[in-house]
Order: C-alpha cells, then sequence, then structure tokens
C-alpha cells in the first residue's frame, strides 16, 4: 500500500476505533484497560525506531516516558505557581499542548543522549541509556517543584473537552497518538531515511563507506524516539492521578518496550503493534484474573520463548514460513 | 584500459598511525596519478588495511596530509571522503544482509550520489543504475535476493558493485581476492580492469602475488609500517629490501 493511501487508512481505523468503542462500550474499564495497551503501541514503536530500525537497544524507555509525565506536571502546576509568584492569570494549559511539549522536552533529551552516548555500541549503549534513567530518576526524586520522593496529586478537570468521560477522552487521544506513531514508523520503513537505518543495523562501517552520515542519521532516531516516547508519558499523570517517581519511572516500561517488538518482529511497523496487543492484552487480562504481580513474570517468559523459537519475532516466523512454502 | 595521466590524484605527505604504543604506519609519502592500478602488498601486520583506512577516514592519522583532487582530507569522515569520490571494499565482505541486492546498492545511490550538487536520480533511473551494477559483476539474476544467498566470490563481487555504485574516482579493492579459487580470482581480475576502463583508477591491496603483478602498473610495498619500494612492479619485487622482507636474510 502506497504512503498516502497508507495514512488515510490509518486515520481512517483510528477515527472508526475511537467511534465504535464509544457507541458499543459502556464499561470504564475497558478505556483504562484499552490506553494502557495503545500506550504501549506508542513507547514499542518508538523504541522500535532506534531499536529496530537502526540496531541500537535502548534501557532508558522510562527515562523519556516519565520526562513527557513530568513535563506535563510542570505544566499543570505552571498557572498556579505563576500566580502565586508574580500574581499573573494564567489559562490552565490543554492537554494535547502538553504532549506537544512532552514530546518536545523528550526528543532535546534524545538528541543530547545520542550525541553523547552514539559513539558506543551495542551494549554499552545500551548500558548508557540505563545510566540516562537512573540519573534522570535522581533528578526528579530530588526536585520538589513536582512532588519529589512523595509524589503529586494531580486533579483531573471536572469535565472532559469533548464528550464522554475523562478517561474516555485520555483514551482517544492515545489512539490518536497511537495512529499518528504507527505511520510515521511506516512512513520511516519504505523511506530513503529507512534505508539509512537499516543500514547502520546491518553494519555501521559498510554504511559510512557507502556515503551514509550514520552520526546524523542515528541522532534523528534517538531524537524521534525519544519525544514519542515522552508524548506516550505526557497524559500518564491525568490517567494515574497520582505520580511518583517509583512508578513513572517503573522497570516494566523498559522491559516491554524492548519485550514487544522483539516478540512482534523488529525489522517492520507491524511487529510492535502486533507485539503490544498481544502482551499489553494478556498483561491487561491477568492483572484483572490473577495478580498484576506476574506481568514481569509473563513478559519474561514470552521473551525467553520468542528468543529461542522465534528469534526475528512473529513478523520473521511468518515471512521464513513464506520462504519454505516459496521453495 | 584508461591510461593513467600522470595528474595526481591523490598525494599523502609523511602520513603517520600509532595505536597506543605500536606505531602502524610511520612517514608514507604516497602519490597515486589518475587512472593508475596501483598495486599494494606487505607481509600480514605491515598497514596495508591501516593505510586504507586511514585514507578513506575510517581512522585519523595522527602525523601528515592527504589531499584527494587538491582538496584536503584530514579532518574529513568516511562518509564525505565517500562523497568526494573515494570507494573502497572490505577485506571480509560487509553486505547489508537484511536487504535485498537491488537495495544494498540503493544505498551507496541515495546517500552519494544523489548528495551531490547538481545529481538527482528518479526512482526510475536508480533502478536502471542498479541493474546496470549488478549486470556488469554478473549478478543480474539475484537481484531480489539477499547476500545470504549469494557465493564467497559473489559476495566479493557484490562488495565491489556496491563501491562502484558511488561513482568513486578512485577505489581501493582491500584483500578482494582472499580465498578465492584462481577461476574466482580471474573474474574479480575482470571485473577490476573493466573498472579501470572506465575511468576509475584503483589500488588493488593484496597477498596473491599473480594477480597483483598482472594487475598493478605501479607496485608499493609496505613493511612494519614504512614504504620500502615503489615502483614498476618487476623493478618493486627484485628490490633487496622487499626480497628480505618475503624471504629472510
Amino acid at each position: 500500500m502506497r504512503l498516502p493511501a497508507f495514512w488515510l487508512c490509518a486515520i481512517a481505523v483510528g477515527a472508526a476505533f475511537i467511534v465504535l468503542t464509544r457507541v458499543l462500550v459502556a464499561n470504564e474499564y475497558f478505556y483504562f484497560a484499552g490506553y494502557v495497551v495503545l500506550q504501549y503501541i506508542v513507547l514499542s514503536e518508538a523504541w522500535n525506531i532506534l531499536g529496530g530500525y537502526t540496531g541500537y537497544t535502548n534501557f532508558g524507555t522510562g527515562a523519556f516516558f516519565a520526562m513527557g509525565a513530568y513535563s506535563s506536571v510542570v505544566l499543570h502546576k505552571l498557572p498556579a505557581a505563576l500566580h502565586g509568584a508574580f500574581g499573573w492569570t494564567v489559562l490552565p494549559v490543554p492537554l494535547p499542548l502538553m504532549i506537544l511539549v512532552g514530546g518536545i522536552v523528550s526528543g532535546i533529551v534524545g538528541l543530547g543522549t545520542g550525541y553523547l552516548s552514539l559513539r558506543l555500541r551495542g551494549i554499552f549503549f545500551a548500558i548508557a541509556t540505563l545510566a540516562l534513567a537512573i540519573v534522570v530518576q535522581t533528578l526528579i526524586t530530588n526536585w520538589d517543584f513536582v512532588g519529589g520522593s512523595r509524589g503529586i496529586y494531580i486533579i483531573r478537570p471536572a469535565l472532559a473537552p469533548i464528550s464522554g468521560t475523562y478517561i474516555q477522552y485520555l483514551f482517544s487521544l492515545m489512539t490518536v497518538l497511537a495512529v499518528g506513531t504507527v505511520g510515521i514508523a511506516r512512513s520511516i520503513e519504505g523511506s530513503r531515511l529507512g534505508l539509512g537505518f537499516a543500514s547502520i543495523r546491518d553494519d555501521e562501517l559498510a554504511a559510512e563507506a557507502s556515503g551514509v552520515p550514520t552520526l546524523r542519521l542515528k541522532l534523528i532516531a534517538t531524537t524521534l524516539s525519544g519525544a514519542l516516547m515522552g508524548m506516550a508519558g505526557a497524559p500518564l499523570p491525568y490517567y494515574v492521578t497520582y505520580l511518583d517517581p517509583t512508578s513513572s519511572f517503573n522497570l516494566a516500561y523498559a522491559v516491554n518496550a524492548v519485550a514487544m517488538p522483539v516478540i512482534g518482529g523488529m525489522t517492520s511497523w507491524v511487529g510492535p503493534v502486533i507485539g503490544a496487543i498481544l502482551l499489553g492484552t494478556i498483561q491487561q487480562v491477568a492483572t484483572v484474573t490473577i495478580s498484576s504481580a506476574l506481568n514481569l513474570l509473563i513478559v519474561g517468559l514470552l521473551l525467553i520463548f520468542f528468543v529461542i523459537i522465534a528469534p526475528n519475532g512473529l513478523i520473521g516466523l511468518v515471512q521464513s514460513w513464506r520462504r519454505l512454502k516459496e521453495t | 584500459m584508461a591510461a593513467a595521466t600522470g595528474e595526481a590524484l591523490l598525494e599523502v605527505k609523511g602520513l603517520g598511525k600509532r595505536f597506543g604504543g605500536f606505531v602502524a604506519l610511520e612517514g608514507i609519502d604516497l602519490t597515486i596519478a589518475k587512472g593508475e592500478r596501483l598495486g599494494l602488498i606487505g607481509p600480514n601486520g605491515s598497514g596495508k588495511s591501516t593505510l586504507v583506512n586511514c585514507l578513506c577516514g575510517t581512522l585519523h592519522n595522527e602525523t601528515g596530509s592527504v589531499t584527494f583532487e587538491g582538496k584536503p582530507l584530514n579532518g574529513l569522515i568516511a562518509h564525505e571522503r565517500t562523497h568526494l569520490g573515494l570507494a573502497r571494499s572490505f577485506q571480509l565482505p560487509k553486505p547489508f544482509h537484511s536487504m535485498s541486492l537491488v537495495d544494498n546498492l540503493r544505498i551507496p545511490l541515495l546517500y552519494t550520489v544523489n548528495a551531490r550538487p547538481h545529481h538527482h536520480l528518479t526512482d526510475a533511473a536508480m533502478a536502471a543504475r542498479c541493474a546496470e551494477l549488478l549486470k556488469d559483476v554478473g549478478l543480474a539474476d539475484k537481484a531480489r535476493r539477499r547476500p545470504r544467498d549469494l557465493t564467497q566470490v559473489e559476495m566479493r563481487k557484490l562488495e565491489l558493485a556496491r563501491a562502484v555504485a558511488t561513482e568513486p574516482t578512485l577505489l581501493f579493492a582491500d584483500e578482494a581476492m582472499a580465498g578465492l579459487s584462481h577461476s574466482e580470482i580471474e573474474e574479480i581480475l575482470a571485473v577490476l580492469l573493466r573498472l579501470n576502463q572506465q575511468g576509475i583508477t584503483i589500488v588493488l591491496i593484496e597477498h596473491i602475488m599473480s594477480a597483483v603483478m598482472s594487475f598493478s602498473t605501479r607496485l608499493v610495498v609496505l613493511v612494519a609500517g614504512h614504504k620500502i619500494a615503489d615502483g614498476p612492479p618487476q623493478e618493486s619485487i627484485r628490490n633487496p629490501e622487499v626480497e628480505k622482507a618475503y624471504l629472510g636474510e
């Protein structure tokens, strides 16, 4: 399918999904659970731009995600703080703008991280991103304005800006973000940029020798990936209504963002979507039926299973099966 | 065969490279003329690949200067040198494994040829150029295959085709024939000679002496990071220092 047609289809599917769920589903829990699955589609697709397309494993998803969340906290508190300090009256910042700001903040941090660490490769880059998560968590834990280690309560607005409840509004926003992220990933995949990313993943020296400006491309990947993760995190304070460093930097975000593309398949935009829907749904079902404590165990077991049985994920499994059939 | 014009294409003056305390290259002076077929030989560890890596920007030389078509190369990174017209093949083939052969060639077309001023290949022109390059190296029937489906000699040909796709003025073929049979060596030599006829200056770094001697119009010998001979092939290999390096005292 050509790119404009793909975008049109994705927008149509997203719009139909929002409308149909509003019409057919009244249970609020569906929106709570669906929000998490959609959030993981954004996170795993964002992770895959750097980890899958470019071949650089990022364990710092939690940092980019939490920076998006905390930039929303800052914007949420800003009108009251400005009023208190200078007597200025500032209107509350709308959530879509917070999402944009969260994306910009995390994108800039992604650019900086990339600049400082992209000369590292393989496991060393992965360790550097893990260190970033720890550094950012320490900074947030010691920043009183956003609640520090105590955390902070966020009171949702009484009314959603569009019809329905606030959680339905958050669900709709996350659907838009998921559609946008999938569209961006698909656009990259078949483009000059996507081929450049793939050449870096396959062999960086050969890519340079072929004229690919590898450092510039890696910076684009870290910035874009970080920005999308930040955008996924920005609505979090309004979803959880209580944000603290332990939950916002939860290891589950980093682990899931890696596991979902690995399970779905990392070389295509479809893989992270399949992985996120599959794993996200299993985790939500496990949370309700057994215990949320089992979530990471489920991810771990599935990861081990896929690394052994299908190292190229479900997409790779289907591709190998097709090749076998052809031969 | 493209005749060497005598006009300097690449000039290396006093080039030196160290790895910690180990001197890999020292005081290398070298001039390569346009259209030339230069053989670069030396025992293992003599600094041949290090020299290629320094000239192509993969490594940075600590001392000395390199100019290419009159432009200084010092400070330029590998892809910038590729854009200027320096290309290389690798000692161990480094294909883009996840891509078809066509996409392997599209990378240099997209990122090098299209990056040059006043160059813009359309998708159709790019497809035609890929087909032409693959035909030139005898891989036309495998255009949609992945590198894993290729034999060793085909992999070497793909490596050369990808380097040629950058439309270079100077090509470094780093041990392009290592591990190949006699007939396969002949195939690669034929490809290299054809490229030289098309006007590409070629530096052949090789251990297979019969190939080097039949291909080169000039031979440079490196030993322990120093240039010990530079001249016509027959003359260079009779140099007493070269005989000593290869055959011992």
